[in-house]
């Protein structure tokens, strides 16, 4: 493994994803180092997932990528389909949200799993098979002799989304892309398939980018975070710092509105507040900050010009971000 | 997969069950007398009575049904009124000639219309993927006699290279036979594949924008390669149904092609018979047509249980 001599897991600059009618990512702008874990959050419809697809180049059908993705030495954004697909599941791969429809319905798990391997190490089929019940064992998953003859609706939710894990984690990735990867699962099961997956990615020493709208999943997880709001960060930083003292009122909103056991009492006492508005929607989105109808501080310049991203220090993208308390407010 | 096919064909036998009940009454107890229908309107009574006598037809029906149903078992199908010819001998026959067309136009219609169906749905929106569409629309406008007749013309009398109709048996030159049946499954194929192009372009379509094909293509697979073996696979399902569907398509599309160009089939038999009022005749051989659609129902059946784990766990 040469991974040291590369610097990042990946490295994002200035990506855009549009359709021509409409522009998803309008220009973000990160990077994971190796083995680092970026967690990504942000509303319905703020470009995470199409953020997500794009570093796959798996976006559907219309959709174009500008800007570069720098990945194990190329740029993925120049690369062929056929050049991507020698790469997807070997060096970076991804788990969907929901493991039922992402599953082959007609094909047992066992060879979907070992399928993967073939492709990616060129393996024979005896060995490809008990690479996979190997797999099947990390994954914590009961019998793994018969569940590898398991047809993806024979099988329970949190099952599902192991083997989904196991087939995006066969090939040792560099980095592993998970998106809302237990939204569609019980409650009494998310906990279990995270921590598993979180211990998995470590063990491989692969990188991580977590897409969710769960603030205490990125907190537990990720060491970095980025908020996104309407196809742009707008505040990116270390994940106790962000969250500890979100720079951004967007990310202060966010925050507020996640409900936690002192929060939720429902008499009317509760703190549990939502951001008022909505998501603009991608066509018509309002000049300057995208996020000034919805923001308590927004003012005229924040209605004309967009902020950036500072380069060093304040990582909100903001006109008037939230001051630390004994910060003095610059005029 | 036994449950599931026990099932299926205990389904099969009761279609079949009920099928031959309503042909029974249809033709025997809903059509009046059946040695007066034979016979004509100018018979005399005692020859039609003892007509009905010779063939059973005085007996009460429910035993009539049950002599037609245990001789068939048999394999007696009956025979003809005027000419004594065995149903069977004469059915086996025109078999060589209705089976062949039938079967090579559905094969050829697959093989049109899952690669170009699949070319279609892979090029939706661009000018290439258009024209197939408009083509296939045209094919579907076109009757199938109409291309029978096009199709003649064209090779038969324009290029010369196959004969306009008729049929030269089997026995008699394979290459003849053959030469004679290329029109019409030609004709039959391309309208059977403009029909099939639609769905299978559809079912692709549908397939394509599933989240398994896109996980396929995150572990590795290019579109293309996505597209080919998990796409189709699942594709698969929808396109075995529509086929099960179109087999009544099919024989009335035999029956055209039989009588355009002058193929001595079994589609042309049993018009002749119904014209001949051969009323035994025409009962046999419709329920062997309909015994031979509920058979390709049943294949479809459980093909969709070989297909689809889903299908043949819910058994």
């Amino acid at each position: 493994m040469t991974i040291s001599a590369k610097p990042h897991a990946i490295e994002v600059n200035n990506l855009v994803v549009s359709n021509g009618d409409v522009t998803a990512v309008r220009g973000v702008s990160f990077t994971i180092p190796h083995g680092g874990r970026m967690g990504l959050v942000g509303e319905s419809g703020s470009g995470k997932s199409m953020t997500a697809l794009a570093l796959m180049g798996l976006l559907p059908m219309g959709w174009n990528t500008h800007g570069s993705i720098l990945h194990d030495g190329v740029d993925l954004v120049t690369q062929s389909d056929k050049a991507l697909s020698s790469r997807r599941g070997r060096t970076l791969s991804m788990v969907f949200q929901d493991p039922l429809s992402s599953l082959n319905p007609v094909r047992r798990v066992g060879d979907q799993i070992s399928s993967v391997i073939r492709r990616h190490t060129g393996a024979d089929r005896k060995v490809a098979e008990a690479q996979t019940i190997e797999l099947i064992k990390q994954m914590n998953l009961p019998r793994p002799e018969q569940l590898v003859r398991a047809y993806p609706h024979e099988i329970s939710g949190g099952q599902r989304q192991r083997i989904m894990i196991a087939m995006a984690l066969a090939c040792y990735p560099q980095l592993i892309i998970a998106d809302e990867p237990t939204t569609a699962l019980d409650v009494t099961v998310q906990k279990q398939v995270l921590r598993l997956l979180n211990g998995a990615v470590r063990d491989r020493g692969s990188a991580l980018l977590m897409i969710t709208h769960d603030l205490p999943i990125i907190a537990a997880m990720c060491d970095t975070v980025a908020v996104m709001y309407a196809g742009r960060i707008v505040e990116i930083g270390p994940v106790q710092e962000v969250f500890r003292n979100p720079r951004h009122h967007y990310t202060r909103g966010l925050l507020d509105s996640q409900p936690t056991m002192d929060n939720i009492a429902l008499d009317g006492s509760s703190r549990l507040v939502s951001i008022p508005g909505m998501v603009p929607p991608l066509h018509s989105l309002p000049t300057g900050c995208a996020f000034n109808p919805r923001c308590p501080a927004a003012t005229d310049k924040c209605r004309e010009i967009m902020p950036e991203l500072g380069s060093d220090g304040v990582s909100a993208a903001c006109w008037h971000p939230i001051r630390l308390a004994g910060e003095v407010a610059a005029q | 997969m036994a449950i599931y096919a026990l099932r299926k064909l205990a389904f099969f036998l009761g279609a079949v069950f009920v099928a031959s009940l309503a042909i029974f009454i249809l033709i025997r107890a809903a059509g009046g007398n059946v040695a007066a229908i034979v016979l004509g309107k100018d018979a005399t009574a005692d020859a039609i009575n003892a007509l009905a006598h010779a063939y059973g037809l005085d007996q009460p029906l429910p035993v009539q049904y049950f002599n037609w149903i245990t001789n068939m078992l048999q394999g007696d199908l009956g025979q003809s009124f005027r000419t004594k010819e065995s149903v069977a001998e004469l059915v086996t026959a025109r078999l060589s000639v209705s089976v062949p067309l039938a079967l090579s136009g559905l094969l050829l219609g697959l093989i049109i219309a899952i690669p170009v169906g699949t070319y279609a749905a892979r090029n939706v929106g661009k000018p290439s993927g258009a024209v197939l569409a408009l083509i296939s629309q045209i094919g579907i406008a076109v009757p199938v006699f109409w291309a029978g007749i096009l199709l003649s013309v064209l090779f038969g009398v324009k290029l010369g290279w196959l004969p306009t109709g008729g049929w030269i048996d089997w026995r008699e030159s394979p290459i003849g036979a053959i030469r004679s049946l290329v029109l019409p499954v030609l004709s039959l194929g391309l309208i059977m594949a403009a029909v099939l192009i639609r769905y299978v372009r559809s079912a692709v379509l549908d397939v394509m924008n599933q989240d398994f094909v896109r996980t396929a293509r995150a572990v590795g697979m290019t579109r293309t390669q996505a597209l080919l073996s998990v796409g189709l696979r699942n594709a698969a399902l929808p396109i075995v149904t529509i086929v099960g569907l179109q087999i009544a398509e099919l024989i009335g599309g035999t029956v055209i092609i039989e009588m355009v160009f002058s193929l001595p089939g079994l589609s042309r038999m049993i018009l002749a018979n119904v014209a001949a009022r051969e009323v035994i005749v025409v009962q046999s051989t419709v329920m062997l047509i309909i015994i031979f659609v509920i058979f390709v129902n049943f294949v479809v059946d459980l093909l969709y249980g070989v297909l689809d784990p889903r299908v043949r766990n819910a058994a």
